[in-house]
C-alpha cells in the first residue's frame, strides 16, 4: 500500500459556495497499491470522501472506453494508468521540483479532457464534440449493388488493413489531444478521421471515391491535420489516428487524384517534384507551385491561388530586407542547386523504382521487431503480402 | 567528436543563419562534422504521404551515405529527426522490406544495415545532452545567459510519438531543452506552448489553424515573461519567427520575441556574439537579447 495525493480539477456546475463558482482544484489523499489504478484512486476519493467527485466509468478494463481523463498533462483512460506510475511519471516531469502535496504525499493532478465542455468535474459533453465529429464521416457501411445472399465474404488479408482503426473503443482521448482542434474546433479530428478509414479501407464499402471526396473537401477535414503526433501517444488501443488520416491523404491524393479546397494535394505534389528535381527542398519553388502548379496554374490561377500567393509577399520582403532570404536561389524559384556529382540521378532513379510498387508497410500488422523471434508477427506476413492485401479491393459475395 | 552531419533543407534555405551557427558552436565543442552533401530531404512526412516506400527508400539512402562514414549521424532539425526515425522504424522492422529497399539502393553502391544497437541518428539536442554532455557543455561555457529568461519550444517531430522516438532508453529527451537552458546560466520560462504544435506543416493549407498556433504559443511566452524562445526545429523556426508578424495580425495581438535556433543560444553561452551567429537576419528582433548579451560580456 502506498499513499498518494490526486490533485483533481473540478467544476460543480450547481455549486453555492463562493470558493467553488467555476472551476477550481481539489486535493484528495487515498491510499492504494501502486498497481491500482488511477481511476480506483479517484473513485476511493469519491466513496470515502465526496459522494460529489463526478467521473464517468463502467468496465475499469481498458474496453468501454467511459474514463478518459488528463493525467499529469497526457490524455489517457484513469483506469489503464497505474497509480503508481502515475506519481512517477509525475516527479519525472518535474525534474527535481518537489512533487510532495501539503499532506507530504507524492501528488498526481487529474484533469477533464481538452477540447470538450466540462459537464462536471471530470465528466465531458462528448456528445457535441466527439460523437457529433463522429457521425459527420458517415461512420457505417455502405455496399454497392444489391447484397449477397448470405453474408459478405472477404478475405482475411483485405481486412488486416482496416484492423488498427476497428480497435477505436471511442474513449475521446485523441480528441482531448488534439492540437489542431485546440486551434481549429472545426477540426472533424483523430477519432473520426480514424473511423473514416475504417470505411474507407474496407473492401465491402461502395462510396470510397464519396467519402475521400467529401473528406478532402471539407476545410476542416483531412488536411487540417497538423502533424503533431498527439493522439498517437494519446491512443490507450494503438489505433494510431494520425497514420490513418496520412493513409487517406495518400488516398484522396494519389489514389483519387482528388483536388481538396485546403491545396493539400497541390503541396504534396510540387513537394515530391520538388525533391525529385532538386534533391533539397527549394522553399520558394514549393511555395510557386503549391499555389500555382505548373503552366496551367500560372495561366489560369484560381483565387485561392492568387491569395495564397499575395499572402506571401509581405513575409518574402521581410526575409529579403533581413538578410535571410536575399540570395539568387531564394529569390527565384528553380534556382536552387541541384545534389553534387551524379547524386541526384540516384534520387531520380529511387523515384522511378518506388512509384511503381509503392509498398506500405504496416507495423500495428507486423509488429514493431518483427523479424525478432517471438515477436507477434514474426513470421508469415511480409511485406509483399502487405502490398497484396492493401491492394486488394475484390469482395466475393458467397 | 567526429559526426557524420545532416544539416537538412531549411537550414540552408530560408533560415541559413542556423546552418551557420551550428558550424561555428560545432566548433567550439570540439565537433567535428562530415557534411552529407550528396544526401536527400528527408521529406517532412509529405513524401511519406504521397508514398511511403518512396519516403523510406529516400531516408534510408541517407543513413547509408552516413554508414558509409562509418560515423554517428546527426541533424540539426526535429522534423528530419521525426521523418527519418519514422522511416527507420520501418526499415528496422522488417528484414524483405529492407532488403526491398536495399535493392533499390545497390545502383549507387549504397545498402542500410541495421545495427544491433540501432542506426545513430540523434537531433543536436539529444547529442549535447547524451554525448557531450551537460557537465562538459558547461566546462566550456565563456559567457553565462545570466539573466536571461529563455522559453523552450520542442517541436512534436523530437518529443512524439514517444515509442518510435527512443523515450524507452531516455525517458527525460522532453525535458532536456529546460537542462540546457539551466547549463547555460539561462532561466527557464514555463509557458503552456513548450510541447505544443508551432502549425508549420498546414501553413500553406490553413493558415489560419497554423498562425493561430504560432502566435497563441509566442504570446504565452510573452505573458510568462520570456526574453526569447529557442527551438531544435528551424520548421518551428519558420512560424514562430518568420510568420510571427503575420500570427500576429491573426492573434489579434502585438508579438514582437526572439526565437532562437538551439545552437544560437548555446552559441552565445559558448562565447560567439549575436552577429556571429546570424541573429540579425531573424524577422523577430533579437534587440532585445543583443542588449542582454551585451550587458554580461
Amino acid at each position: 500500500m502506498a499513499e498518494y495525493t490526486l490533485k483533481v480539477r473540478r467544476f460543480q456546475p450547481e455549486a453555492t459556495d463562493e470558493d467553488k463558482r467555476g472551476a477550481y482544484w481539489d486535493n484528495f489523499d487515498v491510499e492504494l497499491d501502486p498497481t491500482l489504478s488511477v481511476l480506483d484512486g479517484l473513485l476511493q476519493a469519491r466513496d470515502g470522501e465526496d459522494g460529489s467527485l463526478a467521473v464517468r466509468c463502467s468496465c475499469r478494463a481498458a474496453i468501454c472506453g467511459s474514463c478518459g481523463v488528463k493525467i499529469n498533462g497526457q490524455s489517457t483512460l484513469a483506469c489503464k494508468t497505474q497509480i503508481g506510475e502515475a506519481a512517477e511519471e509525475a516527479e519525472r516531469k518535474a525534474d527535481g521540483e518537489s512533487t510532495t502535496s501539503e499532506t507530504g504525499k507524492p501528488e498526481i493532478v487529474i484533469e477533464p479532457m481538452g477540447n470538450m465542455p466540462v459537464i462536471k468535474d471530470l465528466v465531458v459533453d462528448m456528445e457535441s464534440t466527439h460523437w457529433e465529429k463522429y457521425r459527420r464521416v458517415t461512420p457505417w457501411l455502405m455496399p454497392s449493388g444489391p447484397p449477397p445472399e448470405r453474408e459478405y465474404i472477404v478475405s482475411a488479408e483485405a481486412m488486416v488493413d482496416v484492423t488498427q482503426s476497428v480497435a477505436c473503443i471511442q474513449c475521446g482521448s485523441c480528441v482531448s489531444a488534439c492540437l489542431s482542434m485546440e486551434a481549429d474546433p472545426d477540426f472533424i479530428g483523430p477519432a473520426a478521421l480514424a473511423k473514416a478509414y475504417r470505411f474507407v479501407g474496407d473492401p465491402r464499402d461502395g462510396q470510397t471515391t464519396e467519402r475521400l471526396y467529401d473528406l478532402a473537401n471539407d476545410q476542416h477535414g483531412i488536411y487540417d491535420c497538423t502533424h503533431c503526433f498527439s493522439c498517437i501517444d494519446a491512443c490507450p488501443k494503438g489505433v494510431a489516428p494520425m497514420n490513418q488520416i496520412m493513409r487517406l491523404r495518400r488516398l484522396a491524393g494519389h489514389d483519387h487524384d482528388i483536388q481538396d479546397v485546403n491545396n493539400g494535394r497541390n503541396h504534396e505534389l510540387a513537394f515530391v517534384k520538388n525533391i525529385e528535381k532538386k534533391g533539397t527542398l527549394d522553399e520558394s519553388l514549393l511555395l510557386q507551385e503549391s499555389f500555382a502548379p505548373g503552366i496551367k496554374g500560372k495561366l489560369l490561377p484560381t483565387i485561392r491561388s492568387m491569395k495564397g500567393l499575395i499572402e506571401s509577399i509581405p513575409t518574402a520582403i521581410r526575409g529579403i530586407r533581413t538578410g535571410k532570404m536575399r540570395s539568387v536561389p531564394k529569390l527565384i524559384p528553380g534556382v536552387h542547386h541541384k545534389l553534387p556529382g551524379d547524386a541526384q540521378d540516384h534520387v531520380k532513379r529511387i523515384y522511378d523504382k518506388t512509384e511503381e510498387s509503392r509498398i506500405e508497410l504496416n507495423l500495428y500488422v507486423i509488429g514493431e521487431g518483427g523479424e525478432e523471434e517471438g515477436a507477434p508477427g514474426a513470421e508469415g506476413v511480409r511485406a509483399e503480402d502487405i502490398t497484396a492485401a492493401a491492394q486488394a479491393e475484390e469482395v466475393t459475395p458467397s | 567528436m567526429k559526426l557524420a552531419y545532416w544539416p537538412g533543407c531549411v537550414s540552408r534555405g530560408f533560415t541559413p543563419e542556423l546552418h551557420g551557427s551550428m558550424e561555428l558552436t560545432a566548433k567550439a565543442l570540439d565537433i567535428e562534422l562530415v557534411t552529407l552533401d550528396r544526401a536527400n530531404c528527408c521529406g517532412a512526412g509529405v513524401i511519406a504521404e504521397h508514398n511511403q516506400e518512396l519516403a523510406d527508400t529516400l531516408n534510408a539512402r541517407t543513413f547509408a551515405l552516413a554508414q558509409d562514414t562509418g560515423l554517428a549521424m546527426m541533424n540539426i532539425c526535429s522534423t528530419c529527426q521525426g521523418a527519418q526515425s519514422e522511416c527507420q522504424e520501418r526499415l528496422d522492422a522488417d528484414s524483405a522490406y529492407r532488403a526491398h529497399i536495399n535493392e533499390t539502393l545497390s545502383g549507387e553502391g549504397l545498402a542500410y544495415t541495421k545495427d544491433k544497437d540501432g542506426f545513430t541518428n540523434k537531433n543536436f539536442l539529444w547529442l549535447l545532452v547524451e554525448d557531450v554532455g551537460l557537465e562538459t557543455l558547461k566546462s566550456k561555457v565563456k559567457r553565462p545567459l545570466e539573466g536571461l529568461r529563455v522559453g523552450p519550444f520542442y517541436g512534436c517531430y523530437v518529443i512524439r510519438p514517444k515509442q518510435r522516438l527512443g523515450y524507452d532508453d531516455h525517458p527525460d529527451r522532453d525535458l532536456y531543452l529546460e537542462r540546457v537552458i539551466e547549463t547555460l546560466g539561462g532561466e527557464v520560462v514555463e509557458y503552456d506552448g513548450a510541447r505544443r504544435c508551432c502549425g508549420f506543416p498546414v501553413i500553406t493549407m490553413n493558415r489560419e489553424t497554423s498562425l493561430k498556433q504560432a502566435g497563441t504559443h509566442v504570446g504565452d511566452a510573452i505573458d510568462a515573461g520570456a526574453d526569447c524562445l529557442v527551438t531544435p526545429c528551424p520548421l518551428c523556426h519558420l512560424n514562430l519567427d518568420m510568420q510571427q508578424p503575420e500570427a500576429a495580425k491573426v492573434v489579434g495581438r502585438d508579438l514582437g520575441l526572439a526565437v532562437l535556433h538551439l545552437p544560437q543560444l548555446v552559441g552565445l553561452a559558448l562565447g560567439y556574439s549575436p552577429k556571429e551567429l546570424g541573429m540579425p537576419k531573424h524577422i523577430a528582433s533579437t534587440v532585445a537579447v543583443d542588449d542582454r548579451v551585451a550587458a554580461m560580456a
